[in-house]
C-alpha cells in the first residue's frame, strides 16, 4: 500500500495528491457520469466572485498547438448561490471542496473570503489573484508584489482557513510573488494559472477571442510551468499546488519531483473527463514499481 | 446518462470529396440518444490536433450497437477523421446536450444548412412515426451542398434552394415560395449557419410559430465544464453543450 496522503499547508492533509484546477472541472458534478469524485484528493471549483458575473463574450476560446486559449472571464452565478445551490449539492462527496475566489477590488476579495469563512466544511480558499481574462482585478493583482501582498494580508485577516494564493506566470520572476505572498500570511500557492497569449485569424484579419487576449493552458505551456514551480520551491517554505499542462501520471510525478506537494489537473478534463482519476492510479503505480512508501517523498526529490 | 467509449470505424460513406459519413461500432450498450444529441470525437493519430470534435449524430442503431456522423471536412480535425482505417479505435464522449422537441405538432418545417443537417434524420424518422406532415428545406450555395435528400425523403417532402440555382429554388432558404403562399407549419426546426437560422427564427417569430434552433458554437469539453461555447440569452449567457445546443428561437439574444 502506497501512503498517498500529503500536507498542504497550515495543517491540512488531502487523502492523496491528485485534484482539479478551478476553471476546468466545473463544481464536480460535471463528471460524476465519468468518475467517483470520492477518489479525488481535492476538486477546486470554478472562480466565485461577489455578484453573478456573465463573463465575456462567445467567442471564448481557440485550439492552439498542444493547447488552448481560453476567455472565459469567470462566469459564475456569484458567491451565495454556491453557498445556498451548489455546496449543498456537493458537500457530501469525500473530497476537499475549494473555493476559487476572485475580485475587482479588495474589498471583494475579503466580502467572498467573509463568506467561505462561514461555510460548514470548507477548510481552505484557492485566492485567484491571476485570471488574465478580467478587466478589472484579477491578474493585477498578482503581477505586482505590494498588491499580491495587500491582497493576500486583506483575506488572511478575513478568512480563519488555509488559503493558496494561486499565482500568475505573467511576471518576470514569480519568486518574488511567491515570497511576498509567503509573509502576508499564504499557508500555499499554486501555481501556474494561464499564460496570456492570442491567437489571430490569418483569412479573416480578426482576432479569434472576443476579448483578443486570453489565458493559454494545456501541455504547451508545461515546461515553463515545471520550471517556475521548482524555482518557487527554492524560494518559500509553503507548500506548492503545482499545475500547467497535466496531461498524464509521468507529468503529475514531474510537477511533484520539481517541487509539488500536490497537483491539479486541468485543461486534460476537457479531453479526458476520467483522466484526474486514471493520474491518480498512474502516481499510485509508478510509487510501487519504485518502491515508494509514501508519495510525500516525490515532493521536490529531482536529482541533481 | 454520459459515457466515454471506445469504439472502431465501421465504414466511410463518401458524398462527395469532403462530404462523408462516418460510422462507427462499439461493443457496449448505445444509451438512448434523440435528435439532436451530439458526441464529443477524439481525433485520433494527429498530434495538431488538441481538443475533441462536438459532431452531431446522425443515426443510431441499438442493436448493431453502431453510430453514424455525418462530417464536413472543414479543418484539421475534421479532415483527419475522414482518413482513419476500418477497425481504427475512435474514443467519443456521448450523448451530450438537449435535443428537438416534439410536442403536439401536426405540420413542421425543418431547414437546415452545411453540415447543421445531421440531427434531422433521426428528427424526420421520429416526426413521421407520429404522423406529423414534415416539409425539409435545405438550402447550400450550389448543387454540391446538398446531401442526404434521399434519406430525408423517406420521411416528408424535400425542398431545396441554391444560391445558384443549380439544384431547387435560386435563392437562399428564406427566399424559398414556401414562404409566400399559405404557410400552415406549426413549428420550424432549423440548424446550420448562424446567418441562416437567424433569418429563419426571424420569419417564423413573425408568423407567430415556435422555431428551434440547434447551434454550431465552438466547443472545448462538451459537458459544460468549461463554459467556452456559451450563447447569449435574453436570461444572460447560456451553455451551448449542456443547456443547448437546441434553443428556442425566443429566448436567443442573437
Amino acid at each position: 500500500m502506497v501512503d498517498l496522503r500529503v500536507q498542504i499547508g497550515g495543517g491540512l492533509e488531502l487523502k492523496n495528491p491528485v485534484t482539479t484546477a478551478s476553471g476546468t472541472f466545473g463544481f464536480g458534478q460535471e463528471f460524476t457520469d465519468f468518475i467517483d469524485l470520492n477518489e479525488l484528493g481535492g476538486i477546486f471549483v470554478k472562480g466565485l466572485t461577489l455578484k453573478l458575473r456573465q463573463g465575456n463574450d462567445y467567442p471564448r476560446m481557440a485550439e492552439t498547438p498542444s493547447g488552448m486559449l481560453n476567455a472565459v472571464g469567470l462566469q459564475n452565478k456569484g458567491i451565495d448561490y454556491f453557498i445556498e445551490t451548489t455546496y449543498p449539492e456537493i458537500k457530501n462527496y469525500k473530497t476537499e471542496i475549494f473555493p476559487n475566489i476572485n475580485g475587482s477590488v479588495v474589498e471583494d476579495y475579503i466580502a467572498v473570503a467573509e463568506k467561505v469563512n462561514e461555510i460548514e466544511g470548507i477548510n481552505a480558499l484557492e485566492l485567484n489573484i491571476s485570471c488574465p481574462n478580467v478587466k478589472e482585478g484579477g491578474m493585477a493583482f498578482g503581477v505586482s508584489c505590494p498588491s499580491a501582498i495587500a491582497v493576500t494580508e486583506a483575506v488572511r485577516k478575513a478568512y480563519d482557513g488555509v488559503i493558496i494564493v494561486k499565482l500568475s506566470p505573467n511576471v518576470t520572476d514569480i519568486t518574488e510573488i511567491a515570497k511576498g505572498v509567503e509573509g502576508a500570511g499564504a499557508n500555499a500557492v499554486s501555481l501556474v494559472n494561464t499564460f496570456l497569449g492570442m491567437a489571430i485569424d490569418a483569412k479573416t484579419r480578426k482576432p479569434i477571442l472576443s476579448t483578443i487576449t486570453g489565458g493559454l493552458s494545456g501541455p504547451a505551456i508545461k515546461p515553463i510551468a515545471l520550471r517556475m514551480v521548482w524555482q518557487v520551491y527554492n524560494a518559500i517554505k509553503i507548500p506548492i499546488v503545482g499545475m500547467g499542462g497535466i496531461m498524464n501520471a509521468e507529468d503529475a510525478i514531474e510537477f511533484m519531483l520539481a517541487g509539488s506537494a500536490a497537483i491539479q489537473v486541468g485543461t486534460a478534463n476537457f479531453i479526458d473527463p476520467q483522466i484526474s482519476i486514471k493520474i491518480l492510479k498512474g502516481i499510485e503505480e509508478y510509487c510501487k514499481d519504485n518502491n515508494i512508501s509514501a508519495v510525500r517523498d516525490l515532493i521536490g526529490a529531482m536529482e541533481v | 446518462m454520459k459515457k466515454v467509449q471506445d469504439f472502431k470505424v465501421l465504414e466511410y460513406n463518401w458524398l462527395n470529396e469532403d462530404n462523408y459519413v462516418l460510422t462507427l461500432i462499439g461493443e457496449e450498450e448505445i444509451p438512448e440518444i434523440k435528435a439532436g444529441n451530439f458526441a464529443e470525437i477524439q481525433v485520433p493519430d494527429i498530434s495538431d490536433v488538441f481538443l475533441r470534435r462536438p459532431i452531431s449524430v446522425l443515426d443510431v442503431d441499438y442493436e448493431k450497437k453502431t453510430l453514424s456522423f455525418y462530417i464536413k471536412a472543414i479543418g484539421k480535425g475534421t479532415r483527419k477523421l475522414g482518413q482513419l482505417s476500418v477497425g481504427q479505435k475512435v474514443n467519443i464522449i456521448y450523448p451530450l446536450g438537449n435535443h428537438f422537441s416534439i410536442h403536439n405538432e401536426k405540420k413542421v418545417l425543418i431547414i437546415g444548412g452545411g453540415s447543421g443537417i445531421a440531427p434531422f434524420v433521426m428528427l424526420g424518422r421520429e416526426l413521421k412515426s407520429k404522423n406529423i406532415d414534415v416539409t425539409f428545406l435545405m438550402g447550400g450555395r450550389t448543387k454540391n451542398d446538398i446531401f442526404l435528400t434521399d434519406e430525408f425523403s423517406k420521411y416528408g417532402k424535400v425542398e431545396v434552394t441554391t444560391e445558384d440555382g443549380s439544384r431547387g429554388e435560386k435563392g437562399m432558404v428564406t427566399h424559398h415560395s414556401l414562404f409566400k403562399g399559405d404557410f400552415d407549419y406549426n413549428k420550424v426546426y432549423t440548424c446550420g449557419p448562424d446567418p441562416m437560422m437567424k433569418a429563419v427564427s426571424k420569419i417564423a417569430e413573425a408568423k407567430g410559430i415556435l422555431c428551434e434552433a440547434s447551434l454550431e458554437n465552438m466547443m472545448a469539453c462538451g459537458i459544460g465544464a468549461c463554459l467556452c461555447c456559451v450563447t447569449p440569452t435574453h436570461d444572460g449567457n447560456k451553455i451551448v453543450c449542456t443547456e443547448g445546443p437546441v434553443f428556442n428561437t425566443k429566448e436567443l439574444a442573437w
